[in-house]
């Protein structure tokens, strides 16, 4: 139990996979010129990294390894996530046109989200059992959330603050970033795994 | 029908012009992850570049035999197979960069600058012209990395052709206190912020465009 509240808990604050790990930096550039628009990719990603890792977990598990086709992984797993991300777009679409609309757009793009391949990937690296991925999943899909509107709120202000012509854009959004990876490293040490 | 582009344009747009770092922000999580030290730089942006050249190559020469349907994961089954052989490559004669990369070599299929130059370029042109491309915007990606890692590593760490002691360069001299925080996530995200704004005055003063 314990160590599931620090794996939880680890990848949103402190190993946070936007601002510490590096993944899923494009679209954390992308879709964080809007607090709407930062929200609905978050909750889009919340959902499919999570139901990600599981399938990619018990694939990997039940299928790949007792087959000895470990080498395929990356294959199986980008496509499980391609294939995967198409489904909860049908499924959504019918049982859910609210939410649908919501997320459609946010769907197709996270395929090319390294975010989600990388837990996938790193799930099983690290040799965490079903559940420990699962809640992996959950924490580092939130950590991403949280800097996405973090940084979506710091953005809408930038957007009217006067600056050099040159910095303008991404420049600013990389250092503006940058400054908030800072102070995220304030949380460095306080949970260990 | 449109004049057609050289074959020298269709090279060289991917290394300044359409620079897929610089310009277009694309492929950032390896930029970002890998630069604390400029070895590691290089050697993720070759790997990229093998994957860009051979993926290109595939593409076009499948390019009328994809269904236009299923042509994204078409493009991902092919970057895939060539990522899968790069990791083998890497963790059998590189041993130490693919240790120092981790991740983030089979992270290179979901690069977008590959899928990227896949579906806008290698998709709709002939095998040599998709090569070109791909070499062209491969050592753009390279150069990226080139100059983000040196700028991390000397002011970060010191030092060149680090961290292996064998190669290592200390720069100046023992008494050097590094400024540690480039060599930290916070400090890639400011360098490379900084880097572009460099980037943009300068293509601004030469007027590239």
């Amino acid at each position: 139990m314990e160590k599931l509240l620090s794996i939880f808990f680890i990848y949103i604050f402190i190993d946070n996979f936007v601002l510490q790990r590096f993944f899923g930096v494009c679209p954390f550039l992308g879709v964080s010129r809007k607090m709407e628009t930062a929200i609905g990719m978050s909750m889009a990603v919340v959902f499919v990294m999570t139901m990600a890792t599981l399938v990619t977990w018990l694939i990997y598990t039940f299928v790949l390894v007792p087959f000895n086709l470990a080498f395929l992984q990356i294959v199986a797993f980008i496509l499980i996530i391609a294939s995967l991300v198409q489904l909860v777009e049908i499924v959504l679409r019918k049982i859910s046109p609210t939410l649908y609309q919501g997320l459609g757009i946010f769907l197709p793009l996270i395929t090319t989200n390294c975010a989600v391949l990388a837990v996938a990937l790193l799930a099983v690296r690290q040799e965490f059992s079903l559940l420990e991925s699962v809640i992996f999943a959950i924490g580092a899909s939130l950590g991403f959330s949280l800097a996405l509107v973090i940084m979506a709120g710091i953005r809408e202000r930038l957007e009217l603050a006067e600056m050099p012509d040159v910095l303008r854009g991404s420049a600013v959004t990389l250092i503006t970033a940058g400054i908030l990876s800072l102070a995220f490293l304030g949380f460095k040490g306080i949970i260990t795994l | 029908m449109k004049h057609k582009p050289s074959y020298w344009q269709e090279f060289t747009k991917g290394i300044l012009k359409e620079n897929p770092v610089l310009v277009a922000l694309l492929g950032m999580c390896p930029v970002l992850g890998v630069t604390a030290f400029v070895v590691n730089g290089v050697g993720m942006g070759l790997a990229a570049a093998a994957v860009l050249i051979a993926s290109n190559l595939v593409v076009s020469l499948l390019r009328n035999l994809i269904p236009p349907q299923v042509r994204i994961p078409c493009f991902i089954v092919v970057i895939a197979t060539f990522v899968t052989i790069i990791e083998m490559v890497l963790e059998a004669f590189l041993p130490v960069l693919y240790e120092a990369l981790g991740v983030f070599v089979p992270l290179i299929v979901v690069n977008c600058v590959i899928l990227g130059r896949a579906e806008a370029f290698a998709s709709k042109n002939k095998p040599l012209r998709a090569v070109l491309d791909g070499v062209g915007s491969g050592i753009g990606f390279t150069l990226a990395l080139l100059l983000l890692s040196l700028v991390r590593e000397i002011i970060g760490q010191g030092t060149i052709l680090g961290p292996d002691p064998e190669t290592v360069i200390h720069l100046f001299g023992a008494d050097f206190e590094p400024m540690i925080l480039f060599a930290q996530p916070a400090g890639a995200f400011i360098a490379l912020g900084l880097l572009l704004a460099v980037v943009n005055s300068v293509y601004k003063r030469f007027n590239i465009k």
